[in-house]
């Protein structure tokens, strides 16, 4: 894609399909012959981690979704009886329903690389759009897919989260009633979100092409922030790539697999172990943990916003906090142009990186704040917290191009290289 | 000079991670004092854990426990509480034979049909039959019980597991806990008590400080010595009824445990040299580039 | 320092097959749970015990249908004029011949004789009708396939014979189909 093709084909069969369809030389360019930076570190494994979870979660939700029914009076049965008679139906269960959580935790990682490394600048805007709407998708699909089970979460979830849309002015409750099929949550309600939850994903595959393509076009970032010059800064993907990021996924699963087998419930709630009661709100309704966050903002929002002075009501507290909510993901798409610097990498921002970190811990801490009741202070601490996330993309963002003086940068990606490898063998020599 | 730099950067993200757990802790501290004045959280008490033998990496079940356990639920519990995922045949798990599981089955009768005359009727339950609960619907044990109906026990271990709060749900990743459900059914069942004073207890309710969802509840303390007699000669203390009807409960609802731990086992321990491998090709095939 | 270096090559193709090995290891571990989960779950399996069948009210000459496993079975009470034209009936009448009596079976003690079939076509499963016109047994609907009454097949696109399920009398008005052992 990018640069010259280097396939060779060498048997009769191959050059009849290279002339006719050439897929295969598609893969050799994208996937082996495709330059990358020598010196990506282990959190640029995380692109094909994600790669690997979502075709895991297809397959194990085609699978599980043979023994599943979606009928409100049958669906929470039938997932136990996947769990209890099916073969190996716990595991694969299992393996679904953490495996969503995995996907979170490597999708979190590889957003915050994008963010450390500036993976966002130009050229490579329409890559991070694209990245931004398969993670919108993927909420979607893991939020649509945690009602099925039909459990008093997956209904009180699914009650709480439609809601979002009543706060439409004027047309929300008719909106709402369209999600849902009925008045309230209920069979049709069910019956879509299944619909939905197995279209999505393919459509998420479809992002991803798109996603993969754009990468191919710009090249990868890499840690030094200075674009490919020469082909002393790049390698091949396959082996050198293929092997590293093999390895990174194997070490993945151990720690999925761990979950899976011995810790199943650790990451879900134990309301959903008991069957949907649309007349019985659980004592804490709380999403998934990787809704937490947004969930906190959601909260933080309890005062109407008005023209100060007067009684005048522009945006009421249930509006204001699902703009607030939404406004938290949607700032992402403008994070291109929010910043400013045009030095990428954090590693040679001291200012930034500081603010990085902050931002990081502040994002674990509204995580945190999302899963306390909204009450005593938790409520002033979610509105603090609320307040530092969206300054540091409005504001801090935009002032430190301006401000920050970057470090000296390396010339090239080789030259970093060799200077550290130099750097390493005199250590080492020195040691021994 | 940029080694310096990085270590000066690694100290100053340290300072700034201890700072905010400090945050987080100190906020947690003055949260928890704040909940004496406004709304209580439940349960009052944590519950108390026990040891049992299906923790952690090698935790299987005891059959002879599993048994004693079904025997409390069916003289004691079955009373009020159904438990419907569960049939009669998946007591072959508890070491019983298939004539002893018919026998068990046959003690209690169901409704089967229409017949080919269209009518429904009564037979002796089946191995393949669902457990037969004590009430028709959930309306009728409702009301048989002043409203508060006594939930499905195929579940129940599994949803009660009363929060564990920060930083304990870190610990429990490496320690692997997840009896938490066990040790909430040993803990609610011996925690009857007297109210202390000052608490009053509405007509109808029963003080434990366990219960996860309020200081009392409508269900009296069901166990007392020996009231079950144990076929294996188990001394019947209440105590021991609470930890066998826990782990029958854990049974009920995680019948694949055992299974799940041995296959977790291999499967890890397979990826595990399969990503030393890796590891090791690696190397081999980076060693000739500086990366 | 060639032998140094080919020992490093075998050591590196070891290694390289070994990884290769656990890798096809993994995937065939992966793929084997999404297989077997296809199979019959441990509901139906356990639901495929036998069935008791009271045969009590069905007289000589008439037919009726059970379900067991969720297919369905003839049991068919044979007058004597249908046993005995079975049992005379030549060898070339058949494409598959089996003797009469191999498919004729009676409660121990008994005098009355029953054909007990599986009712799925031998070849593309339709269930045969019938026939009332003759002492042939059956013809099915879907490609003329034609049975006699103790489900033999005649002509027709059918390879084989009916197949019988196991099955044991419990008594002269109980039949068990599904188990070949009386007090299993």
């Amino acid at each position: 894609m990018s640069g010259h093709s280097t396939y060779n084909p060498t048997t009769g069969f191959g050059k009849f399909m290279d002339a006719r369809m050439p897929i295969v030389r598609l893969v050799h360019d994208s996937f082996v012959s495709f330059p990358v930076p020598r010196n990506l570190n282990n959190w640029y494994t995380f692109g094909g981690i994600l790669a690997v979870m979502l075709v895991s979660q297809i397959i194990t939700g085609i699978v599980i979704a043979m023994h599943y029914t979606p009928e409100a009076t049958m669906a929470f049965d039938s997932v136990h009886l996947l769990r209890r008679d099916v073969s190996y139906g716990n595991t694969l269960q299992s393996w679904h329903a953490v495996g969503a959580s995995m996907f979170f935790i490597a999708v979190y990682i590889h957003i915050f690389r994008g963010l450390y490394y500036g993976s966002y600048k130009a050229p490579r805007e329409v890559l991070w759009i694209l990245g931004v709407v398969i993670y919108l998708l993927m909420m979607a699909t893991a939020f649509m897919g945690y009602v099925l089970p039909w459990g008093q979460m997956s209904y009180w979830g699914a009650q709480v989260i439609t809601n979002f849309f009543s706060a439409i002015p004027l047309v929300g409750d008719t909106v709402r009633e369209y999600l849902l099929g009925g008045y309230a949550v209920g069979n049709a309600t069910l019956n879509r979100f299944f619909s939905l939850h197995y279209l999505l994903p393919f459509m998420i595959a479809g992002i991803v092409v798109l996603h993969v393509w754009a990468l191919h076009v710009t090249g990868q970032t890499n840690p030094t922030g200075v674009e490919v010059k020469s082909k002393q800064d790049v390698i091949p993907f396959t082996p050198y790539a293929t092997v590293k990021d093999a390895f990174a996924m194997v070490v993945f699963m151990i720690i999925m697999c761990y979950f899976v087998f011995f810790l199943p419930d650790y990451l879900g709630h134990a309301d959903n172990y008991i069957v949907a009661d649309p007349l019985k709100t659980p004592a804490h309704i709380v999403p998934e943990w990787y809704f937490l966050p947004f969930y906190a903002v959601l909260r933080a929002i309890d005062f109407n916003i008005g023209i100060p002075f007067t009684d005048i009501v522009l945006i009421d507290s249930k509006l204001g906090g699902v703009l607030a909510m939404f406004g938290a993901i949607a700032v992402l798409f403008f994070v291109p142009w929010l910043d400013t610097s045009d030095v990428k990498s954090a590693n040679y921002r001291p200012t930034y990186k500081i603010f990085f970190w902050l931002f990081a811990i502040n994002a674990v801490f509204l995580g945190y704040l999302g899963s306390r009741p909204a009450e005593g202070i938790w409520i002033p601490l979610m509105k603090a917290s609320t307040f530092w996330y969206f300054l540091h993309f409005i504001v801090i963002m935009p002032l430190l191009g301006w401000f920050e003086k970057p470090l000296p940068r390396p010339a090239s990606i080789a030259d970093a290289v060799l200077a550290k490898s130099s750097s390493d063998t005199a250590e080492s020599q020195a040691q021994s | 000079m940029k080694t310096v730099f990085t270590k000066f950067t690694s100290k100053f993200s340290a300072v700034i991670v201890a700072s905010s757990l400090a945050l987080a802790g100190s906020t947690f501290a003055s949260s928890a004092a704040e909940d004496e004045g406004g709304t209580p959280h439940y349960p009052l008490m944590k519950p108390v854990e026990q040891s049992w033998s299906f923790a952690g990496p090698f935790g299987h079940y005891d059959k002879a426990q599993l048994q004693r356990g079904l025997k409390i639920y069916t003289e004691v519990c079955a009373a009020c509480h159904s438990m419907n995922l569960l049939s009669y045949r998946n007591l072959s798990a508890l070491g019983y034979s298939e004539q002893q599981i018919k026998n068990y089955a046959a003690e209690y009768e169901v409704t089967d049909g229409p017949n080919d005359d269209g009518e429904m009727f009564e037979r002796p339950a089946l191995p393949n039959d669902r457990f037969k609960g004590p009430y028709a619907n959930e309306k009728e044990a409702a009301s048989a019980n002043n409203g508060a109906l006594p939930p499905d026990m195929s579940l129940l271990a599994k949803a009660r597991a009363p929060e564990r709060g920060f930083p304990t749900f870190i610990f429990d990743i490496f320690t692997m806990y997840a009896e938490n459900g066990a040790d909430y059914i040993y803990s609610l069942m011996t925690g009857y008590q007297d109210p202390p004073e000052g608490t009053t207890v509405q007509d109808g309710l029963h003080y434990n400080p366990f219960f996860v969802a309020g200081t009392s509840l409508a269900m009296a303390n069901p166990l007392s010595d020996d009231i079950v007699e144990f076929d294996d000669g188990t001394k019947s203390t209440v105590d021991q009824q609470a930890r066998d009807i826990a782990a029958f409960l854990t049974w009920a609802a995680d019948p694949n445990l055992d299974q799940r731990k041995q296959r977790g086992f291999i499967v890890i321990l397979f990826l595990i040299v399969f990503a030393g491998l890796l590891y090791f090709t690696k190397k081999k095939i980076w060693s000739d580039v500086a990366h | 320092m060639s032998e140094a270096h080919a020992s490093d090559a075998t050591r590196r193709d070891f290694l390289y097959i070994a990884t290769g090995a656990a890798g096809a290891v993994a995937v065939g571990g992966v793929a084997w749970p999404l297989v077997i989960q296809m199979g019959p779950n441990e509901r139906e399996k356990a639901a495929g015990g036998p069935v008791e069948i009271d045969i009590s009210a069905v007289e000589p000459g008439m037919l009726i249908t059970v379900i067991w496993r969720g297919k369905p079975y003839f049991i068919r009470h044979l007058t004597a004029d249908e046993v005995a034209s079975a049992k005379n009936a030549p060898e070339s009448d058949f494409r598959d011949f089996a003797a009469a009596d191999s498919r004729i079976a009676a409660a121990e003690g008994a005098a009355e004789e029953w054909a007990i079939v599986g009712a799925n076509c031998t070849h593309l499963g339709c269930v045969p009708t019938k026939i009332d016109t003759g002492l042939e047994g059956w013809l099915c609907p879907c490609h003329g396939s034609k049975f006699d009454v103790t489900g033999r097949v005649m002509k027709g696109p059918a390879p084989t014979n009916l197949p019988l399920p196991p099955f044991v009398f419990a008594s002269e008005e109980k039949l068990v189909i599904g188990q070949d052992k009386a007090g299993a």
